[in-house]
C-alpha cells in the first residue's frame, strides 16, 4: 500500500489533545503510523495552512434499507436536477433527501466522513440493509437493529428476564450483523399495530402489559450485561409534539443509578438521539417554544448520557422512522404521500416528505433548538452533530450546520432572514447566544466524541499511531480570521484530501477511488441458553412467516468485507 | 440413498414461500420429489429435470435453424450486441436473483441502456400510484397475527398464488387470530365468480372496468353520506355493509392485482384503492399489498431504486438515469421503434407482449436468456440457457411484502451451465474491454 506524510497541517486531535498545532501525520499499509516510520518513497502532502483531522464519524442516519428505498422509489422528484454521469469507476449518481447508495458514499467521503451508522435495521430486513451497505462505496458502515418493539424483549423483560434478554440480543445481533440495541418508540410502535401509540414512558404497551419506562431500563441493563460498544440508542417516546421535552426528561431520569461496563472505553449508559425533535414546550403548535435549556442543563450534568442534535437544515426532505404513529400523525399534519410497514413481532416503519420552509414559525424554531442544543453543551465530546439524515435535513448539509455553529454572524443572517423573526426570538434562546464552536470543539463533536460513544475510540475518530488510517485535509486556515461565513461551509464541504483506511479517495473534493469499505457489526458470545433458543424456535414456527433457517444474513453477497467486534459475556 | 433439503425457497411467484423440502439423489445431481409447494412450484422444481432441456446457447441461423455455440462466443455476441447499440433494451429481470440484477445494471450503466422489469405490463401502475399518495402496508406476517378483514381485489391467489391463503391470509392460526379462518372475514372484489370469491363471506360481483366507482363509493358509505342506488353493479345496501365490515375490523388489509392495475383507469384504481386505505385507518387500523407475480419482481425494483433511484422503466441512455413511465417504458419503447437492440433476462415478453411489440423484438438484434425455450426465445437471434435460480443456484430475492429471503440451490445444473450472473460477468469484462472503461 502506498505511503503518505501528511505535512505542517494544523492537526485538531481530541484523543491525544492536539488543538491546531502544527504536526506531521504518517500512513502505512493503512494505518496512522510515527512519521520516522514511513520510507523516503512516502508521498507528502502539502497541508501548509490547512486543517488536519481524522474521519469524521456518522453516529445516527438512515442511508440503506427498506424505508430509505420506499423512500426513493415513491419519491422520483427527489432526484430531478441531481444527477452526475458514471466517470471511470465512479458510478452515476443522484438523489438529494434519499440519495442512490453510491451517491450516499460518495457524498460522505467528500465531507470527510469515513464511518457511518444506519440507525434503524428491521431484523426482518436484514438483508436488504446489508445490500445496500454493500453498494455504498468508500465508508465504513454498520446498523443498529431495532429492539424496542419486539415480542421477545417485551416478554422477557415482563418478568424482568435480563439474562434471557440478552441472550436474545446476542442472538439477533448476530443473526443480522447488528452493531447496537436501537429503541424507538418503545412500545410505541408495538400500539401503532393496533393503530394506537404510548406518549409517555409509564403508557402500557397494548396486550404485553409493559411500560415503555420498563423497557428501557430492562435493554439498558442488558446492554451492559452484555458489555457492549455502544450503549443503548434510544429515540425515546412523544417525538415531535409540543411539550414532549418532560417525556424526554423522564427517559434521561431512567439511565439514573447504571453504570457503563465495557472493554471498549465507553462512559455513557444511554445515546439520546436526534434530542431537538424531543425538546419543545408549549402545548399546540401556536406557544411552541424551545426548551433546549431544560434539556441540556440536564443533559451537562448527567455524564452517563450522551446525545446527537438532528439539526433542522430548511430544506425539503424526507422523514423516515421507525416510529409508525408519528408518520401517521405527520401525514394529518402536512397531507403529504405517506408510506407504513408493520413488521411482524419486531416493529413499523413510516415515511413522509417534509418540508421545513424558513416561512413557517415551527420550523425556524426548529431550526433553533438543533443549534441551541450544541451551543449550550458544556462538554463537546458527548454532544454530537447529526441532521438524523433525512428527517431533519440531508446530510449533505453537515457543512451548513458546521457554518452555523462556527459563526453567530452567520445564525445571525439566518435569524433575520426567517418571515416570522420575532416570533422566533421569543421562543427560543438562539437570538441571544454569542458561542462559537471552535475546530477541537468540532472534532470532539463529530470525531473523538462519536468514536468513543459508539465504542470504536481504539479504532477511528482520532489520529495516535496505530489507529485506521482515516484522516482528512480540509482547505481551512485556522489562523485567519473568516471575513465569509461561507467560507467555513465551502471548505467543509469539499475536503481537499480524504483517506480511508490508508487509501486516498478524495483529491481537491472529487472521490478518485472506490476504496474498500467495510461493514462492521458486533458479535457477542453468550452462555449457553437453551431456554431463549426453544423460544425462538417456537416463535418462527408460530408466527414469522419466514422460516427459522431463512432468517439470517449470511454470505458474501450482503457482506463481502465483514469486520466484527468480538465481545464474550459467557463468563 | 436420496437426502431431504428443507427450508427450500420457491422462485415462482412473489410469495416466495419457505417452507418447502426437496428430495435429492445422493450425489446432488438429480431432483426427485418436492413436498409442500403448489402445483405450480412442485412443477417449477420438476421441469429443471427435463430430458430435452436445452444446455448450450443457441445462435440463430440465416435458415433459421439453431447452431450450438460457446458460453464464451454467446458472451462476445451479447456484449458485442449491446455496445454497438445506441439505446439498447434490457428487459426482465424479475425471474432472476439480486445478485445477478446488480451485474446487469452495470452493463446497462456502460452501454447506456433502458433498464424495465415486469412491473412495467404488471404492477408498474401501482408503483405511478404510490407516488402519487403513498403506500401503508405491512409484512405478511402481520396479516398472519392480526388481520380479521381481508379483502382480495382483483386478484384471483387460488390460481395465481395458491399457498397465499392458507400461509398468510385467510388459513393460518396467527398470535391474535388464534381461530384461524373463523377469525376473519373476507371479501373479494371480481367481476367473475373465480375460486377465491367462492370461499369469500362476501363477494362484490362489480361490473367490468368499475373498480374506481365502487372503491370511491365504499369512502363515501365511510361517512355515512349519499350513494345512488346502485353504483358499479353493486347495491348501495351492501356497499355500506362493506364499509361497516371494514370498520369494525381490528387490522384489515386489501390485496389486489391485475384485475385493478390493469383495467381501465389503471394507476387511478389504485390512487383510489389507497385513499380508502388511508381513510379505513381513521377508524381502525388498515393497509393494502400488492400481490406481486414474479417471485423477484420486487427485488427488481429494490435493486434498480437503490442503484438509480427509480424501480422500474430506467433509461440510462443519456448517462444518467431518467425516470418517465409511457416514454421510457418497454412496451412504448418497442411500439415506437425506438430501441435497437432487445436483451432478456428473466421474463417472457414473446408470451405477454402485444404482437406488434413481438414482432418488433424479432426484428432486432436480440438475445434471450432464460433455462427454458419459450416465445422469447423464439424470437430471439441467440438463446442462452442458464441454470434455474432457486434450485440451481441461489441467491437473494424479495418477497411481495419487500421482505428478503436467501433463495437456496438444491441441485447441480447440467454439467457446464453458466448461472445468470456468471453469464452477466462473462459479458461485463467483455463490455468493458470494448468501451475502455478503466
Amino acid at each position: 500500500m502506498a505511503e503518505y506524510i501528511i505535512k505542517n497541517g494544523h492537526v485538531f486531535d481530541p484523543l491525544q489533545g492536539i488543538k491546531g498545532d502544527k504536526a506531521d501525520v504518517a500512513i502505512k499499509d493503512g494505518k496512522i503510523v510515527k512519521d520516522n516510520q514511513v520510507s523516503s518513497k512516502a508521498k507528502t502532502i502539502d497541508a501548509k495552512g490547512k486543517t488536519v483531522m481524522a474521519g469524521a464519524i456518522e453516529i445516527h442516519a438512515h442511508i440503506a434499507g427498506p424505508k430509505v428505498n420506499i423512500g426513493r422509489i415513491y419519491r422520483p422528484e427527489d432526484k430531478l436536477f441531481t444527477y452526475t454521469p458514471k466517470k471511470g469507476n465512479i458510478r452515476m449518481a443522484g438523489g438529494t433527501s434519499i440519495p442512490t447508495t453510491f451517491k450516499t458514499g460518495y457524498e460522505y467521503a467528500k465531507m470527510g466522513y469515513t464511518t457511518a451508522m444506519e440507525a434503524a435495521m428491521p431484523p426482518l430486513f436484514s438483508r436488504h440493509v446489508h445490500e445496500e451497505i454493500r453498494d455504498t462505496p468508500i465508508i465504513d458502515e454498520g446498523a443498529f437493529p431495532v429492539f424496542g418493539n419486539n415480542w421477545f424483549v417485551m416478554e422477557y423483560l415482563k418478568n424482568n428476564e435480563i439474562e434471557n434478554t440478552s441472550a436474545y440480543c446476542a442472538w439477533l445481533l448476530r443473526a443480522t450483523k447488528g452493531y447496537a440495541i436501537k429503541l424507538v418508540n418503545p412500545g410505541g410502535t408495538e400500539a401503532w399495530a393496533w393503530g394506537l401509540n404510548c406518549l409517555s414512558v409509564n403508557d402500557p404497551v397494548p396486550y404485553f402489559d409493559i411500560t415503555p419506562a420498563e423497557i428501557i431500563k430492562g435493554l439498558i441493563e442488558a446492554n451492559e450485561y452484555l458489555g457492549l460498544p455502544h450503549s443503548i440508542h434510544i429515540h425515546p417516546n412523544n417525538l415531535g409534539n409540543p411539550g414532549n421535552y418532560t417525556t424526554t426528561l423522564d427517559t434521561l431520569k431512567l439511565a439514573e443509578g447504571y453504570k457503563a461496563k465495557n472493554k471498549f472505553g465507553r462512559d455513557q449508559v444511554m445515546h439520546l438521539t436526534h434530542t431537538q425533535f424531543h425538546s419543545y414546550g408549549g402545548d399546540n403548535w401556536a406557544n411552541f417554544e424551545s426548551k433546549s435549556k431544560e434539556i441540556m442543563d440536564y443533559v451537562n450534568k448527567t455524564k452517563n448520557i450522551t446525545i446527537d442534535t438532528g439539526n433542522v437544515t430548511l430544506d425539503e426532505t424526507t422523514t423516515m422512522t421507525a416510529d409508525g404513529p408519528f408518520e401517521h400523525h405527520l401525514t394529518e399534519l402536512n397531507h403529504l404521500k405517506w408510506a407504513n410497514v408493520d413488521v411482524e413481532l419486531e416493529t413499523a416503519a413510516g415515511v413522509v416528505p417534509y418540508i421545513y420552509s424558513p416561512d413557517i414559525k415551527v420550523c425556524a424554531i426548529q431550526w433553533a433548538i438543533g443549534l441551541e442544543l450544541a451551543l449550550m453543551a458544556k462538554d463537546a465530546s458527548r454532544c454530537f452533530i447529526t441532521t438524523d439524515h433525512p428527517n431533519a435535513g440531508p446530510f449533505t448539509r453537515y457543512p451548513r450546520v458546521i457554518k452555523w455553529l462556527m459563526s453567530a454572524k452567520a445564525r445571525e443572517a439566518q435569524i433575520k432572514a426567517f418571515k416570522n423573526s420575532d416570533k422566533v426570538i421569543a421562543a427560543t434562546h438562539i437570538a441571544g447566544m454569542d458561542r462559537e464552536i471552535s475546530l477541537y470543539e468540532l472534532a470532539q463533536m463529530t470525531r473523538a466524541g462519536p468514536a468513543k460513544s459508539l465504542g470504536l475510540a481504539s479504532m477511528c475518530g482520532g489520529l495516535k499511531p496505530g489507529m485506521d488510517a482515516d484522516v482528512v485535509v480540509y482547505d481551512f486556515s485556522p489562523d485567519k480570521p473568516v471575513a465569509n461565513p461561507d467560507q467555513i461551509e465551502a471548505a467543509f464541504s469539499r475536503a481537499a484530501h480524504v483517506f480511508k483506511s490508508g487509501v486516498e479517495v478524495v483529491t481537491n473534493g472529487e472521490v478518485v477511488n472506490n476504496g474498500n469499505k467495510r461493514t462492521i457489526w458486533v458479535n457477542a458470545k453468550v452462555k449457553e441458553n437453551p431456554q431463549v433458543m426453544r423460544d425462538i424456535q417456537e416463535k418462527f414456527l408460530k408466527y414469522y412467516s419466514v422460516s427459522q433457517a431463512n432468517y439470517e444474513a449470511l454470505g458474501h453477497h450482503f457482506i463481502p468485507n465483514p469486520y466484527a467486534i468480538e465481545v464474550d459475556a459467557s463468563q | 440413498m436420496t437426502k431431504t433439503v428443507t427450508d427450500v425457497v420457491c422462485p415462482f411467484c412473489g410469495t416466495l414461500c419457505d417452507d418447502l423440502e426437496v428430495v435429492v439423489s445422493d450425489d446432488g445431481k438429480q431432483l426427485t420429489e418436492v413436498y409442500n409447494a403448489c402445483v405450480i412450484g412442485t412443477e417449477k422444481f420438476l421441469h429443471s429435470q427435463a430430458k430435452d432441456r436445452v444446455t448450450r446457447p443457441r445462435l440463430r441461423q440465416e435458415d433459421g435453424s439453431w447452431k450450438e455455440i460457446s458460453y464464451d462466443d454467446a458472451a462476445e455476441y451479447t456484449a458485442q450486441m449491446l455496445a454497438k447499440a445506441k439505446k439498447p433494451l434490457m428487459y426482465g429481470w424479475s425471474s432472476t436473483n439480486c445478485e445477478a440484477q446488480s451485474v446487469g445494471h452495470e452493463i446497462a450503466e456502460m452501454v447506456g441502456a433502458c433498464v424495465d422489469n415486469t412491473a412495467a405490463v404488471c404492477h408498474g401502475t401501482t408503483l405511478i400510484a404510490v407516488q402519487d399518495i403513498g403506500i401503508p402496508s405491512c409484512t405478511l406476517g402481520e396479516i398472519k397475527n392480526r388481520a380479521d378483514r381481508i379483502l382480495f381485489w382483483g386478484c384471483n391467489p387460488a390460481h395465481a398464488h395458491p399457498r397465499h391463503m392458507s400461509r398468510y391470509s385467510i388459513y393460518p392460526r396467527g398470535f391474535f387470530t388464534g381461530k384461524g379462518q373463523k377469525s376473519r372475514k373476507m371479501i373479494v372484489v371480481d367481476p367473475r365468480v373465480t375460486d377465491t370469491a367462492k370461499l369469500a363471506d362476501v363477494h362484490l360481483q362489480v361490473e367490468q372496468g368499475r373498480d374506481y366507482e365502487l372503491l370511491n363509493a365504499i369512502r363515501v358509505a365511510l361517512n355515512n353520506e349519499w350513494l345512488p342506488d346502485v353504483v358499479a353493479g353493486i347495491p348501495a345496501q351492501k356497499i355500506r355493509e362493506v364499509a361497516d365490515i371494514c370498520k369494525s375490523g381490528r387490522f384489515g388489509i386489501i390485496f389486489f392485482g391485475m384485475g385493478v392495475t390493469q383495467t381501465l383507469s389503471k394507476n387511478h384504481n389504485i390512487d383510489e384503492a389507497i385513499a380508502l386505505t388511508k381513510h379505513l385507518n381513521e377508524f381502525t387500523k388498515f393497509s393494502i399489498m400488492p400481490m406481486r407475480g414474479h417471485y423477484n419482481v420486487t427485488g427488481s425494483g429494490e435493486v434498480l431504486a437503490w442503484q438509480f433511484g427509480f424501480p422500474y422503466s430506467v433509461d440510462l441512455s443519456r448517462g444518467f438515469a431518467r425516470y418517465n413511465p409511457g416514454d421510457t417504458s418497454t412496451i412504448d419503447l418497442l411500439a415506437r421503434g425506438e430501441v435497437d437492440a432487445m436483451f432478456t433476462l428473466g421474463s417472457d415478453p414473446g408470451a405477454h407482449f402485444p404482437i406488434s411489440c413481438v414482432k418488433q423484438i424479432a426484428k432486432l438484434p436480440s438475445v434471450c436468456i432464460d433455462p427454458h425455450q419459450t416465445p422469447t426465445s423464439g424470437v430471439s437471434k441467440l438463446h442462452v440457457p442458464v441454470a434455474f435460480c432457486g434450485v440451481e443456484v441461489g441467491g437473494n430475492a424479495y418477497r411481495m411484502d419487500n421482505v428478503p429471503i436467501d433463495m437456496r440451490k438444491v441441485v447441480d445444473p447440467p454439467a457446464g451451465m453458466l448461472t445468470d450472473e456468471e453469464f452477466l460477468i462473462k459479458v461485463r469484462d467483455r463490455v468493458k474491454q470494448l468501451k475502455g472503461a478503466a
